[in-house]
């Protein structure tokens, strides 16, 4: 067994990776609730926004920070332009036909990238990568705490999105009853693209966040989605709770079973945690009734 | 079945057979076995997700069972290569009874279903990766041995006829299916799954028996790629990539048809190495033109490729007859 204080910088480790994870999910999950899509594009979107975060520090020289004032509003105009233009009309509104999209789109940008940036492991130096606060047992890494706290500010801002402006509601009613929101006057794919582009701009800010600690690949994007789905069905399709609290559950649960199992084994499971889920509650801890 | 149902399909093989005789350079062969492998894959996706409406995004997790009981039953035990390829098989149809009654008892339908087959592949690729017995991360060799005892053989045409005949022998299956009493039952099940219960259809059943027919098939893909290439790991027998190619041909050929899968994978794979010959060695742009196809067929041509010829034979015809009018 270990000591305590390992255990615990583990848990805590957990928090702060599952703050990340929960970025991601949010992303998905609000697009699951309102277009019901399950956007398998999300993981490469992901990747697209590191490749970006990446050029910006390179080529720019654009420290990943101040990267996020300018990376958001660009991902939210491209989330929203490729829902508009490619996914919501090449779907014809049928389930599977969006999620056989998104997972063209996601090999499409996944190879586009691989053929750009071949398969090489990249990252980012920056100065304060391995910058630490000392919490008396243990030592923090701080790149890792400010992305615990911007990712909570984000979940606030979405939230307060949804629930004081406009746009807001209008998504609100368009994922309550699509025809309804039609008739009173909402303009239905005008809702979906925003919800797509709000979906895409939290990946902008993960990115940003990940890529001083994180290396980037042309398939990093994979292990992400596949955690967010995880968090996504844990917390409930479609709750923006769900998804904050899954992330945090699934981000210690990898953490304690990294410690436990070994680092090959840690991601194991996550991958229970989904098929057990799915099996005995698919509504999630958050989710309403299918 | 009649003779004229299967009249298409000894005219298609007989003309693929033919192949090997006219182009032997090892280049085409390879790429022929590889595209017959993803083809056989295809089918066995086809099946279940084709016929039985129920989209699986996790068929790696057969095409690898199969793959590495063929491997290891050679490797650890020494057994016979042709009885490992049965076995392997039988293991895939197992674990695909397995992962289907634990999902559809729970009644994972669609989106769910997709997830859960994922997730279910991801899982058996973590516990590939970590073991001794699948030998790790380092992967498996099977021994070389070339004789036709043991599966192995000098010329990959040999390969290409046995790929091809399990093609076929998939492809008289898939015929017979849709004119079965269980494949009009699994067709109702696709179409209306509450309406086919009301009418007595015993819908667990007949997905039951659709995930083992359709997993039993991708495995036998999985068995040929093992003893074709003799070497595997986890991200190769349990990797998404193969998930993917498994359900992208029956949707771009034709998704349940009979000819669908195979028309599917030798579009795509033709397509792709065309592009990958004039691109030059670009790693991923034949990728690129793939992911570019499945949205365009999904947008376009949502019959794939067959529905589009039918489509625009009809639309010929029909001018034909208007202007003879």
């Amino acid at each position: 067994m270990f000591a305590p204080e390992i255990v615990l910088t583990a848990v805590l480790n957990g928090l702060l990776t599952g703050s990340v994870y929960a970025l991601v999910a949010l992303g998905l999950t609000l697009v699951y609730g309102v277009l019901h899509i399950i956007n398998f594009a999300h993981g490469a979107l992901l990747t697209a926004a590191m490749f970006a975060v990446l050029v910006a520090h390179l080529g720019l020289g654009l420290d990943p920070y101040v990267a996020i004032l300018i990376l958001t509003p660009l991902f939210f105009a491209l989330g929203y332009l490729l829902q508009r233009f490619v996914i919501g009309p090449a779907g014809h509104g049928s389930d599977t036909n969006l999620l056989l999209v998104t997972l063209g789109l996601s090999i499409v940008i996944e190879n586009a990238l691989l053929a750009v940036f071949r398969s090489d492991t990249r990252s980012i130096d920056v100065p304060y990568a391995f910058a630490s606060i000392d919490i008396g047992f243990t030592l923090l890494s701080v790149p890792r705490v400010v992305a615990f706290v911007v990712a909570l500010a984000v979940a606030l801002a979405l939230g307060a999105i949804l629930t004081l402006t406009d746009i807001g509601k209008g998504i609100r009613a368009v994922a309550k009853e699509k025809l309804g929101a039609a008739l009173v006057g909402i303009d239905v794919n005008h809702v979906y693209a925003v919800t797509f582009g709000l979906g895409t701009a939290c990946l902008a800010v993960a990115a940003c966040l990940l890529m001083p600690t994180f290396y980037v690949t042309p398939r990093v994007g994979n292990a992400f989605v596949l955690v967010a789905f995880t968090i996504v069905v844990l917390g409930g399709m479609g709750s923006i709770l769900g998804a904050l609290l899954g992330g945090f559950i699934v981000g210690v649960v990898e953490s304690l079973c990294g410690l436990y199992f070994g680092e090959s084994l840690g991601q194991i499971g996550v991958f229970l945690i989904f098929i057990l889920v799915l099996l005995v509650r698919p509504t999630g801890l958050f989710g309403a009734k299918a | 079945m009649s003779v004229r149902d299967l009249l298409p399909i000894v005219a298609v093989v007989g003309v693929l057979a033919l192949i090997p005789f006219g182009a032997s350079a090892n280049t085409v062969l390879n790429f022929l076995v590889f595209t017959l492998i993803i083809a056989i894959a295809a089918q066995g996706w086809n099946i279940l997700g084709g016929y039985g409406g129920q989209f699986s995004f996790g068929h790696a997790a057969f095409f690898g069972t199969g793959a590495y009981a063929t491997a290891m039953l050679q490797v650890h035990l020494g057994l016979n290569a042709w009885v490992a390829f049965a076995i392997g098989i039988g293991a895939g149809a197992m674990v695909g009874l397995v992962i289907g009654f634990l999902s559809f008892r729970s009644g994972l339908r669609g989106s769910y279903f997709s997830l859960i087959t994922l997730a279910f592949a991801e899982v058996l690729r973590i516990v590939a990766n970590a073991s001794a017995i699948t030998g790790g991360a380092a992967g498996l060799l099977i021994k070389l041995d070339v004789r036709p005892a043991n599966f192995q053989f000098h010329s990959r045409a040999a390969f290409f006829w046995i790929g091809l005949a399990l093609v076929a022998l998939v492809l008289v299956l898939t015929r017979w299916l849709e004119h079965s009493r269980f494949g009009a039952q699994l067709m109702a099940v696709r179409e209306n799954e509450d309406a086919a219960r009301a009418l007595g259809v015993d819908a667990l059943t007949v997905k039951l028996g659709a995930i083992a027919l359709s997993a039993a098939i991708t495995a036998a893909a999985g068995c040929l790629y093992a003893q074709y290439f003799l070497y595997l790991d986890s991200t190769i027998a349990y990797g998404l990539w193969i998930s993917v190619e498994a359900l992208l041909a029956p949707i771009v050929g034709g998704i349940g048809t009979v000819f669908g899968p195979l028309i599917g994978a030798l579009a795509l794979h033709g397509l792709g190495n065309l592009t990958s010959l004039m691109a030059g060695r670009i790693p991923g742009i034949d990728l690129v033109v793939y992911g570019a196809l499945l949205v365009l067929v999904v947008a376009f041509a949502p019959d794939g490729l067959l529905g589009l010829v039918k489509r625009l034979r009809a639309r010929l015809f029909r001018r034909a007859a208007t202007e003879t009018a």
